[in-house]
């Protein structure tokens, strides 16, 4: 089957002297799960930014569903509205209600109508469960809360492939489980999904693959169940060992 | 010494050719704050942009505006270029002057606001596929108001009584048409009395609305508030 992320080669540099992304190659079947982990600073979040071009790169390709991501052709809003991102702290828009902000960029981004979004913005409400706080504001829900709505405003562009930096690492540790628990279900409808998470229960569950980053570089990209088995670099073994131990 | 005359006081309080001066400053100070904020957008975005002469540039006009007194500027303007052929009316020097000044502020104030929105809202809005315009409009221009307004508001009201300035160049403006009568009448202390109060009335006017734009962009910012809204 077509892949539906492709990353080749891909290198990127923070100014002249730091290169944060070393020939990086990474890709992604329709209704993979693939999870990214590694040590912090490794290079995850930049990575997963380049793959809806938040991030430019200098050198590699980069498409989604055959859309160009890198090179001067790239429609960048046009791109980023088939893929859906949910950040490390939520990023909800705090001056829009719940609703606002699942319906802001249906109607200005794909031109639904208002009654359409909204629509659409109750039936992601009621799937991950939040349908009580379809009109308070993110200052008054939780953390978890929080998330479950920004992975309902990324579900309301149906996108064709999501992107998770973190999802979980800013929660409460009673929060982390009604998120994973939306992520999980996601997973099992056939969600593409590219997610960069140290929960590893989460990785056992559902991932396909494993890639684990270190120094900027992918350095393995293996079958979870061989990953868990017996991770094949020694560095992975390292931040294997150190996860786990808690 | 001559006391307090009430008479007259009444009289000037509903004096039309002092209202219309009212009326001057409050045209002023709205064509002073709607230009000088439109220049003063201009400003910070060459502030923020990421040409490093287009910086300086704006750099040196806020450095420029800010470092010389509004009433140097204006008789530059309406006493001193027609030096060099350059003529302006009365109303020109004025405006243009007021404008320049607010526009050097105001860019300040707008810069700080804009600045102040966190980066990953500006990301948040991009991945749902905005364009930059669009992330400015719904995203990052209602969040840096609520920031911008109070500081926005007391340049109001500063613009308000700063106009009298330009009474030296015989702007004819509420202090301006004060004074003239004073000339006529002798009446100072009711006439000044008479101006203040009118600049107290707008001011306060002011106030009043100011404090309504403060609610409308401070929703999503206050939990007791919004969760008594929603009741
Ligand atoms: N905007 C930036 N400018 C310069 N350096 C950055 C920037 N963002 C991240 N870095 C650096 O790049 C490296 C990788 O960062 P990041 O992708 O956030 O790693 P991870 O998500 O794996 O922790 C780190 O050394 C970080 O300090
Ligand atoms: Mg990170």
């Amino acid at each position: 089957m077509k892949p539906m992320i492709v990353l080749e080669d891909v290198d990127k540099w923070y100014g002249k002297s730091f290169q944060v992304l070393q020939s990086c190659s990474l890709s992604v079947s329709p209704g993979e799960v693939v999870v990214v982990c590694g040590p912090s600073g490794s290079g995850k979040s930049t990575l997963i930014k380049c793959v809806n071009g938040l991030e430019p790169v200098q050198g590699g390709r980069i498409t989604v569903k055959d859309m160009e991501v890198t090179g001067a052709r790239a429609d960048l809003p046009k791109l980023r509205s088939h893929v859906g991102m949910v950040f490390q702290h939520f990023d909800l828009f705090p001056h829009m209600t719940v609703t606002e902000n699942i319906c802001i960029g249906q109607t200005k981004v794909l031109g639904r109508s208002r009654a359409e979004a909204e629509a659409k913005a109750a039936a992601l409400l009621e799937r991950v469960g939040m349908t009580a706080h379809a009109r308070k504001y993110p200052i008054q829900l939780s953390g978890g809360q929080q998330q479950r709505i920004a992975i309902a405003r990324a579900l309301a562009m149906d996108p064709v492939a999501l992107l998770f930096d973190e999802p979980t690492s800013a929660l409460d540790p009673e929060m982390i489980t009604e998120v994973l628990d939306v992520m999980v279900g996601l997973a099992k409808e056939g969600m593409t999904m590219l997610v960069v998470t140290h929960e590893m229960g989460f990785a056992r569950k559902v991932a396909d693959r494993v890639v684990f980053m270190d120094g900027g570089e992918v350095v393995e990209d293996t079958p979870t169940d061989d990953f868990f088995a017996a991770p094949k670099s020694q560095r992975a073994v390292e931040f294997l060992s150190k996860i786990l131990a808690h | 010494m001559k006391g307090w005359n009430w008479d007259g006081f009444f009289e000037y309080l509903t004096n039309t050719y002092i209202l219309e001066g009212a009326a001057v400053t409050l045209g002023l100070t709205i064509a002073a704050m709607s230009l000088g904020l439109v220049a003063g957008c201009f400003v910070a975005l060459l502030r923020m942009s990421p040409f490093r002469i287009l910086n300086k540039i704006a750099y040196f006009y806020t450095w420029l505006i800010r470092g010389t007194p509004l009433l140097v500027q204006l008789i530059i303007i309406y006493t001193g270029l027609p030096q060099l052929g350059i003529k302006f009316s009365v109303l020109e020097a004025t405006l243009i002057g007021l404008v320049m000044n607010e526009a050097a502020y105001l860019s300040e104030i707008i810069r700080s606001g804009i600045s102040s929105v966190p980066k990953g809202q500006s990301n948040a809005a991009r991945a749902v596929g905005m364009t930059d315009v669009q992330m400015m409009r719904y995203i990052v221009a209602p969040q840096a108001a609520r920031i911008i307004i109070p500081p926005l508001g007391n340049s109001v009201n500063g613009c308000l009584k700063t106009t009298s300035i330009a009474s030296i160049i015989s702007m004819e403006e509420l202090l301006r048409r004060t004074q003239v009568l004073i000339q006529e009448k002798f009446m100072v202390l009711e006439l000044f009395v008479v101006a203040a109060l009118y600049y107290l009335l707008m001011t306060t006017a002011w106030d009043l609305v100011q404090r309504r734009i403060e609610r409308h962009f401070g929703r999503g910012y206050d939990i007791k508030a919004d969760t008594a809204e929603q009741r």
